[in-house]
């Protein structure tokens, strides 16, 4: 069963961590990734650009008008994700609980099912 | 020449005799393993072009034993080099391998050692398509939708914790091999049901997984031809897997058992699937795959809906929820009373689920919807319809069960 592991990010949190404490969750997430390569259920990774960095395509009357910007302002935004292939649910949690932002207060990480999928041919 | 489709099934039903030729005698099953895949790389490359040797088994083991030699001298193997000159000793690469009078045996302990209990489920699966299936880590990639960088390391790791678990090439003590061959056919229907639940697509690089558990049951029932239980797996594949050309319409979607064009169904398969479960249950003990085939064997040979047996279906239910107590069972007993008794006594067994495992999941809602829907409460039906596909991980089930509400 695959699931998305969503990182929810919060600018404010994260600004809050001290340098080591920021090494630390880097760490954290290159030891995740090794393990979850190992163990053949990582499909992939990405972490994602600012939202700063965003554009948002709206097309109206056939003309696509682009803002640039998050989608929402919102204090929290999508950060990345990992997509995962696991055995169940109950494994998707757990690995979830191993990722770092788990542990930080004011953090979480959402886990979703996957429904469909399409793309390159794998 | 040969055409590419032969050699394809040629290589795949030679795979575990190689592999367990091999393992036999260098007893290291991971790296024999690795070998015996890329020796059939190497056949299907070479064989499509210059034809089938004349002896392809021997060939093969040829090709395998000289990469695993190779292996152990390379670099790599160093370190494991001198633990390994013990069971090398006395190798001729070049030599044909004796033809071995136990190839049969030999699949069968492969398939014990693929379905170790040390490993997980899904990774007994990838083992198992690729060690006694002979697919490769890409097509068995292609058929569960994951890239093959994560499928590889599945595979390797799975032959790690059998190694580090102690496991022999042998098969397992009489006392624990009914326990060990239970999760060998829980691997197989696995399979099956990979292959039978996928929605169905013209993707000719996605192997058809249902077809390959078949064959590999097919094989266990030669090996095996007194189990009643193996016999009992293979007939509910075929009679489950008869069903196929009408369980889908022409937009995948999916079309309930009831509505179902009965004329699509497989009738060659629902003649070999009903014969083997006749022969299966008179030769007890009676098991949870006898009678799931015995439940499958009623619905395909009503010739309509409404001449379905439901009563013996309940009664069949009844003993497999007695056996094999599992909130699945349930489920589908609850249907079955539904159809023999009232909609409500369905109803009645469905309450008993409301604080399992299903609870959280989409089919007990949609079943309850149905019956609710045969009640006669169109309220309490579209709401449970709607429920289940909010909740379904499927596309072509929620358009099904949100088509089901909107119909009401």
């Amino acid at each position: 069963m695959k699931f998305l592991l969503v990182l929810h990010n919060n600018p404010a949190v994260l600004n809050a961590l001290g340098p080591e404490e920021q090494q630390k969750l880097m760490q954290g997430h290159a030891g995740f990734i090794e393990a979850t390569q190992k163990s053949g259920e990582l499909i992939v990774t990405q972490a994602l650009g600012d939202p700063s960095q965003s554009a948002v395509v709206r097309v109206r009357n056939g003309m696509p008008v682009v803002t640039d910007g998050p989608y929402l302002e919102a204090k929290e935004f999508l950060g990345g994700y990992y997509l995962i292939d696991v055995a169940d649910r109950d494994r998707a949690l757990e690995l979830a609980a191993q990722i770092p932002d788990a542990s930080i207060d004011g953090l979480g990480v959402e886990v979703r099912p996957i429904m469909f999928e399409a793309g390159a041919e794998m | 020449m040969s055409e590419p489709g032969d050699v394809e099934d040629l290589l795949r039903e030679l795979a575990p005799q190689v592999l367990g030729a091999l393992t036999r005698r260098y007893r290291q099953f991971d790296a024999c393993e690795d070998a015996v895949q890329e020796a059939l790389l190497a056949a299907s490359r070479q064989w499509a072009d210059d034809g089938v040797p004349e002896n392809p088994r021997a060939w093969l083991t040829t090709v395998a034993s000289r990469r695993l030699i190779d292996e152990v001298r390379s670099e790599s193997a160093r370190l494991r080099r001198e633990q390994t000159a013990a069971a090398l000793a006395g190798l001729h690469p070049e030599a044909p391998s004796p033809e071995q009078a136990s190839s049969v045996d030999d699949s069968l302990t492969l398939l014990f050692l693929c379905c170790h209990p040390a490993v997980t489920p899904a990774s007994q699966v990838a083992l198992t398509l690729r060690a006694v299936g002979g697919l490769t880590t890409a097509q068995i990639a292609a058929a569960f939708l994951v890239p093959e960088s994560t499928m590889g390391p599945r595979i390797s790791r799975a032959k790690q914790q059998i190694r580090s678990a102690g496991a022999r090439f042998e098969l397992p003590a009489k006392p624990e091999r009914s326990e060990r061959l239970a999760v060998v056919l829980h691997v197989l229907y696995l399979i099956f049901n990979e292959g039978y639940t996928a929605t169905s697509g013209d993707d000719l690089l996605r192997p058809d997984l249902a077809a390959e558990a078949i064959r590999l049951t097919r094989m266990l029932h030669r090996l095996l031809p007194d189990d009643s239980e193996v016999a009992g797996l293979l007939a509910l594949m075929l009679l489950t897997d008869a069903r196929r050309p009408a369980r889908t319409g022409p937009g995948g979607e999916l079309v309930p058992l009831a509505e179902q064009d009965r004329s699509r169904w497989l009738a060659s398969e629902i003649g070999e699937g009903t014969a083997l479960i006749t022969a299966a249950v008179n030769h007890p003990p009676l098991g949870p795959y006898q009678l799931q085939a015995a439940i499958a064997a009623l619905h395909d040979n009503a010739p309509d809906p409404a001449s379905t047996d439901w009563p013996q279906i309940a009664a069949l239910y009844a003993v497999l929820a007695h056996i094999a107590p599992n909130p699945v069972v349930t489920l589908n007993r609850a249907v079955a009373v539904a159809m023999a008794d009232s909609p409500q006594a369905g109803l009645d067994l469905l309450a008993g689920l409301d604080d399992g495992p299903l609870a959280a999941q989409h089919r007990l809602p949609a079943v309850r919807a149905h019956l609710l829907e045969l009640a006669g409460d169109l309220d309490g039906a579209r709401e449970h319809y709607r429920l289940a596909a909010r909740r379904t991980a499927s596309n072509p089930e929620r358009r099904y069960l949100l088509a089901r509400a909107d119909r009401l």
